[in-house]
């Protein structure tokens, strides 16, 4: 039965092939450092899905925001969990897509042909970096507030143009509500669409040229 | 490839893998149904003794308005609410407490000594002293308040909207 059905399904779209392709491809002997992109993109999976649900709940706006988070974590079931994870996923996914770049670095895998890859990655490090500087003003605690206080104001010391991004970034002179807003907004909408876009074309790369292979003492 | 009567290194990682995603997927997943549906199962205890003071500063015959504010909190937002008691000393001593919520629409009665009746502004619902229907499109007359007197100080008993 199952078989049948899976035979009706594969047929008109091609689930084998796809399978093949994608899972099944050829590798190199590799070891255990070509696990982070793997491990970066769960992580990614694991953000977007904790996100979605913390955003069932939080308010972004500096009425409520706070006191949005203080019911997660103490009103809801398992709130502090989902929150928890959300939080120290943030960190880590940090922390490995950074190793992933190092790898890729130090294993000089950005060579030919995969130039094109190495500068989708770096604009995937940049954006889980905007996530993270973008997602730490929204518990609206005093951390958050001077937190963002000082990044903004470091992005302000760009010569000639640094007032403009400091009160574009802001959306005025000051920290306010309009900042919570496009900070929540670009959080949860702008960089996880770039992101998803672009390890849809990152991946592409590494399944259609293959990964490369732990370089040996005479490359 | 010589076949071989134990499992092989294939078929072992992908139970392992299917192990452990399910072990990650119920951790997570269980979670998030409680997370999910846990607001609908919380009742928030709206039940008190509201203390309306010593009997001694209600005239027997004269229904006294008396009003108190209850706090409820839906999620992270707290609401005042105002509500209004016409508390009415009976020539025997007991006491009645009537909400001046009429019965109709919700307007808030008021008590004319001249007419002998609460009378509400909207839809002119007219009640007896006691909170009796005297005339009006109220379904039923004015809603008690259980009352109870302590050391000659009066509460009442507010159990929710």
């Amino acid at each position: 039965m199952f078989q049948k059905t899976f035979a009706w399904l594969d047929e008109r779209l091609g689930l084998q092939t796809i399978y093949n392709t994608v899972l099944d491809r050829n590798v190199p002997k590799v070891n255990w450092w070509f696990t982070l992109g793997s491990a970066s993109l769960f992580l990614f999976l694991l953000q977007g899905i904790t996100g979605i649900m913390l955003s069932i709940y939080y308010v972004p706006t500096p009425d409520h925001a706070y006191d949005s988070i203080q019911y997660i974590m103490n009103g809801v079931s398992f709130g502090w969990l989902l929150r928890g994870i959300h939080h120290w996923g943030a960190s880590l996914m940090v922390l490995i897509v950074f190793f992933h770049m190092l790898r890729t670095f130090y294993f000089g895998a950005y060579k030919y042909p995969r130039e094109f890859t190495w500068v989708t990655g770096v604009i995937l490090l940049f954006l889980t970096l905007g996530m993270g500087f973008t997602g730490y003003l929204l518990p609206w605690d005093q951390r958050a507030y001077w937190a963002t206080t000082v990044g903004t104001s470091i992005a302000g010391t760009v010569p000639f143009i640094g007032n403009f991004i400091n009160e574009v970034l802001r959306g005025g002179t000051d920290l306010s509500a309009v900042t919570l807003a496009r900070f929540f907004s670009v959080h949860i909408w702008w960089f996880p669409a770039l992101i998803a876009a672009f390890i849809g074309i990152h991946l592409y790369m590494v399944i259609r040229i293959g990964i490369s292979s732990i370089p040996k003492a005479d490359d | 490839m010589p076949v071989s009567p134990h499992m092989s290194r294939r078929e072992f990682v992908s139970i392992i893998t299917a192990a452990a995603g399910t072990v990650m997927g119920a951790l997570i997943g269980i979670p998030a149904i409680g997370y999910l549906i846990s607001p609908a199962f919380q009742k928030t205890a709206t039940e008190a003794w509201i203390p309306v003071g010593p009997l001694a500063n209600f005239t027997a015959g004269t229904p006294t308005l008396f009003n108190f504010n209850r706090t409820t909190v839906d999620g992270w937002v707290q609401t005042i609410n105002s509500y209004g008691v016409y508390i009415v000393k009976q020539e025997d001593g007991s006491v009645l407490a009537l909400s001046n919520k009429c019965t109709h629409l919700s307007c808030r009665v008021n008590w004319r000594p001249e007419e002998n009746a609460y009378v509400c502004p909207c839809h002119d619902a007219r009640f007896g002293i006691n909170g009796s229907i005297i005339s009006g499109p109220q379904p039923r007359p004015l809603d008690q308040y259980a009352t109870k007197i302590e050391d000659d100080n009066l509460s009442i008993h507010f159990v929710g909207s």
